[in-house]
């Protein structure tokens, strides 16, 4: 119904991708790369999910409101977190009154 | 009378009559279509939230007991994590397709690919199954039957792994939840599938099931590296 829609060598294309990604995820937690290999799983991770979301999700395709649900979702969850993290890691900052 | 049917459009004699699976509060089936989206991608930023308090959480105490959650981490079995991942992957892929069946209106195939889709899932939760007896017999349940050897801990303070091992089963118990009621889910989509009651003009409920099942897929690409991969398997 909706004009736009991918096609069966998209969907092959993408899920591929997916595959190759999770094998290199999987592959560099094995090698010692410092702080990197942290910060390679969640770039990985972030690949993955804009594929999945764009393309099985039809968010490529999709109308502006929806993208605008997706973008709220997003905007709330980094409210949660900054301002979570926010308050956790500055709380060392100021010492406590008292003896 | 006969005036004011005329100025009502839903009173006509529309094209109404030729699409029965547009429901009466739609004006066009495309409409339809993006009204279902819509409500399902407002229920998903709402799930967004949901799981998005643990992962804050997850975040904040794994930078407090850094050592307990390496070494919790370690202590899982990647391989079942790596295989795990797989199969929601190729799930994701067989859902994805038979949101393109039900769209091309093939019924033989849309059946076939739900039926792989809840296979998948199903033996996702077998290995997520395995992988908690494991954990049973190893005696690092919190709560239930902790009491870890002195190398499993690997040097950590034991209260920081077992808070671990709290964020390993509430985070995969809740994903786990998700996944059985997606299988749920689609088990009823196969079975109108299979009863023909899916077409052309009505196939937003697969999609819209879809859509869900590739939420829980998404949650569980976070939690793959956040478990399994980020504690140091080289070492």
């Amino acid at each position: 119904m909706s004009a736009e829609s991918p096609s069966v060598r998209t969907y092959t294309l993408v899920f591929v991708a997916l595959l190759v990604l999770a094998a290199l995820t999987t592959g560099i937690a094995y090698v010692d790369l410092g702080p990197l290999n942290t910060v390679l799983a969640l770039a990985i991770a972030v690949i993955k999910m804009s594929l999945v979301g764009l393309f099985f999700m039809h968010l490529w395709y999709s109308r502006g409101l929806t993208r605008i649900v997706v973008l709220a979702g997003f905007f709330w969850l980094a409210l949660l977190v900054s301002f979570t993290l926010a308050d956790v890691f500055s709380r060392s900052w100021i010492k406590p009154p008292g003896p | 009378m006969s005036e004011s049917a005329a100025s009502n459009p839903l009173a006509t004699p529309s094209a109404r009559h030729l699409r029965p699976a547009l429901h009466h509060q739609f004006e066009e089936l495309e409409q339809q279509y993006d009204a279902s989206s819509f409500g399902m991608w407002v229920f998903l930023a709402t799930e967004m939230l949901f799981f998005g308090g643990l992962f804050t959480a997850y975040i904040m105490y794994r930078s407090l007991y850094y050592s307990g959650f390496a070494a919790g981490s370690h202590g899982l079995e990647g391989d079942f994590g790596a295989a795990m991942t797989f199969i929601l992957l190729a799930s994701s892929f067989t859902m994805a397709m038979s949101v393109h069946a039900a769209r091309e209106g093939k019924r033989t195939m849309l059946v076939i690919l739900l039926l792989l889709t809840i296979l998948l899932g199903i033996a996702f939760l077998g290995i997520k199954f395995t992988e908690y007896s494991h954990k049973w017999h190893e005696q690092m349940v919190p709560g239930l039957n902790f009491h870890p050897s002195l190398e499993e801990l690997r040097g950590a303070p034991g209260n920081a792994v077992e808070l671990f091992l709290c964020f390993y089963f509430f985070m995969t118990g809740l994903h786990a939840l998700h996944m059985i009621i997606g299988i749920g889910l689609l088990s009823v989509m196969a079975i109108l599938a299979w009863r023909g009651k899916i077409t052309r003009e009505n196939y937003d409920r697969i999609e819209v099931s879809g859509l869900y099942w590739h939420f829980v897929d998404i949650v569980w690409i976070y939690l793959f590296p956040l478990l399994y991969l980020i504690g140091g398997r080289y070492k």
